[in-house]
């Protein structure tokens, strides 16, 4: 569904927080075989209060409490994947997912293949990613681009609420491992929201949140927001068009080639480290089916190959941000 | 109950044939290796056949088990077909994982066989999952963990057993101490003389057992069974056993001598249980000799059809990676095959 579409539904105004929430409401509701599982999701609510609430009015039985063990429950989620439930995990900072590695990366993301196909893995990993709190770079990472990168995981980072919603909805109903990575910077962030209970974003499917003639910005997360942002203000100057792939693996080549077969150049903004990663994928899908329509070097917008430092000088100065996107668009426009 | 139980005469012998079937499976196994017929490399279960099929016979045929490197033994005592476990170790279609798993990742869900694994220490967590799907959905059913003495040292295992502790979930887990860990004896990998004493810090029973004799793992597994399907959660159950053929077939064994595998032979789980049948009149040197043949019988009919059997098409290797397929494994499979794709097809 575009994200034109998405607003032809009814929607409310709520914040991604919410937004993630009432997905997680809805699916408990709707089937029985979910629950969710992770450290204090349940009467604490959870440490970014996500799943707030949810104790109360499903019980302990599907909103669990696990103790501080990332790889026993990680690797539990898996198996109960393997033998009829559909467990939804938070993961409370993605960081953590180095504790749970091997479950993640040996056990859940091959069984499907190496069991020939012969079982189904139904979770999903809910998880925080990106800098901004002051939280140290053990709190303040980005690993979807490992996740992306793992064959037999799915990766999906909504940038708006309306995709928060529907991206956890498709997640819970994939029949995959899904990782859902939320940017805790942008819980507060509000949007308007389908509330039909069957609304969901296919995974893969990016969203065009901006229409623009001049340059095409791919925009994860929080720099979805910003760089609609510097698309606003630069009216008039350049014609911004902003595209949140909003899955990263499958991600949706085709929406964003047609884009810059439009507009012939590109910035890439995502907040994880520069080598290796997100934007490398994107950058190299296009010049793959779209070199010639290029008429500047891409752009890339991202974290300097560094750690997310705790003072909030140094981390504002490895954070991207919407000042980088604008000078990004400048360079090339 | 299990298709056999060692409580009913029909139950032994079906136990005896199950450990006989997995002795010819990995010493057939293990020549084919040799051979070079076997990709990859195997892990032998010959000497630890009380262990697995003990543990068997106590449980339900839908009941779940995860397995470890050297789960051959376990996928015969669960019951899976020894001819589709061969096509898998040849790497062919017909296997189990459609010769995309091999001797160290045989699985069939459907079967209650969570995969052997190839990591150290994974299968006990995918245990306490499966027990948790149990108990979440009020089934009947129990799931086991099997783990080797190794496993013991791994993080994750505690963690599967506290999590199985805490939510009382119905899991079993069996350790199978055949006394190394890998190439390590297992005295220099951990500081206790019975493994299952670490269940004491989660406040479960924790039984160490004769793993060379079947009815002391069956009849620990039978409990163990029954607490867990009280609602009393999980044990553990050592099995003192020993494995008779190095870590992997071609190990060269610097770490033992062959007078301490002679003493364990001595001891032998199918001679000593065979013996027991044969005293109490309920099997004769005739019919163990017959059962045996038939089990040989079975393992040359599996190798014949591993062998004959077809090769997967190349372009399975793309299939399940996902159930819900992604287009990137149609774009980047032509690009990886020498006869190129539409990749960097941008020619304007």
């Amino acid at each position: 569904m575009t994200a034109q579409a998405e607003l032809e539904l009814e929607t409310e105004t709520m914040t991604v927080r919410e937004a993630i929430r009432q997905a997680l409401r809805e699916e408990l509701q709707r089937d029985e075989d979910v629950y969710l599982m992770g450290e204090d999701v349940g009467l604490f609510g959870g440490v970014l209060e996500v799943t707030s609430g949810l104790f109360e009015e499903f019980g302990e039985e599907r909103v669990r409490d696990t103790p501080i063990s990332e790889a026993g429950f990680m690797g539990a989620a898996t198996g109960a994947a393997a033998t009829g439930t559909r467990p939804v995990v938070e993961l409370m900072f993605s960081d953590f997912a180095g504790v749970a590695m091997e479950q993640i990366m040996n056990q859940m993301a091959k069984m499907h293949y190496m069991f020939g196909g012969k079982a189904e893995l139904p979770v999903t990993v809910r998880t925080t990613e990106g800098g901004g709190m002051g939280a140290a770079s053990q709190h303040s990472g980005t690993v979807h681009t490992w996740i992306a990168h793992f064959p037999g995981l799915k990766a999906v980072a909504p940038g708006t609420a309306a995709s928060a919603k529907g991206l956890t909805k498709a997640a819970i109903r994939s029949d995959d491992p899904v990782f859902v990575f939320e940017n805790k910077m942008i819980y507060e962030q509000s949007g308007e929201v389908p509330t039909d209970e069957d609304f969901t974003v296919p995974i893969g499917e990016a969203a065009v949140e901006r229409e623009g003639d001049d340059v095409t910005v791919v925009a994860t997360q929080r720099l979805v927001g910003e760089s609609l942002g510097v698309a606003d203000s630069l009216e008039g100057d350049v014609s911004v068009e902003v595209i949140d792939p909003r899955s990263l693996y499958p991600l949706d080549t085709e929406t964003i080639v047609e884009s810059v077969e439009k507009t012939g150049r590109l910035v890439v903004a995502d907040e994880s480290p520069l080598s290796y990663g997100t934007h490398a994928e994107i950058v190299a899908r296009v010049q793959e089916e779209a070199f010639f329509s290029l008429d500047a070097p891409i752009q890339r917008v991202g974290t300097p190959d560094t750690h997310i430092p705790f003072s909030p000088p140094l981390e504002q100065e490895v954070l991207p941000d919407d000042d980088d996107v604008r000078a990004a668009i400048e360079r090339i426009a | 109950m299990a298709d056999f139980d060692l409580d009913s005469a029909d139950g032994r012998r079906e136990a005896l044939r199950r450990m006989v079937t997995i002795r010819a499976f990995d010493e057939e196994a293990g020549d084919r290796f040799a051979d070079g017929e076997i990709p990859g490399f195997v892990h032998l279960y010959i000497g630890e056949e009380a262990v697995g099929v003990g543990a068997c016979a106590s449980l339900d045929s839908d009941d779940y088990i995860a397995s470890t490197h050297r789960g051959h033994g376990h996928c015969i005592a669960k019951g899976l077909d020894p001819k589709y476990m061969m096509a898998e170790l040849y790497g062919k279609a017909e296997g189990y994982c459609n010769g995309k798993g091999g001797s160290m990742h045989i699985a069939d869900v459907d079967a209650g066989m969570l995969g052997a694994n190839g990591i150290v220490g994974a299968g006990p967590p995918l245990a306490t999952g499966a027990a948790l799907s149990i108990d979440y959905q009020d089934r009947d059913q129990v799931a086991v963990g099997f783990l080797g003495d190794g496993a013991v040292a791994q993080g994750q295992v505690h963690e599967a057993i506290n999590l199985a502790s805490t939510w009382d979930l119905p899991a079993i887990f069996v350790v199978e101490n055949n006394h190394y860990g890998e190439g390590t004896p297992v005295e220099k990998q951990h500081n206790l003389e019975n493994l299952s004493d670490t269940a004491q810090a989660y406040d479960i029973p924790g039984v160490t057992v004769d793993g060379m004799d079947i009815t002391a793992v069956a009849e620990a597994v039978a409990e163990a069974r029954e607490r867990a399907r009280a609602g009393d959660g999980p044990t553990m159950v050592e099995a003192q056993t020993y494995r008779y053929r190095g870590h992997y077939e071609g190990d060269e064994e610097p770490y033992r001598d062959e007078d301490e595998i002679e003493r364990w032979k001595d001891r032998d789980p199918i001679e000593s249980f065979k013996d027991r049948l044969i005293e109490r009149g309920e099997l004769t040197d005739e019919e163990f000799d017959e059962l045996r043949s038939d089990a040989e019988a079975t393992i040359e009919n599996a190798v014949e059809y591993a062998q004959e059997t077809d090769s997967p098409d190349p372009t399975a290797a793309y299939e399940d990676v996902f159930a819900d397929r992604p287009p990137e494994l149609d774009r980047f499979a032509n690009v990886a095959r020498t006869d190129g794709g539409a990749n960097g097809g941008d020619h304007r």
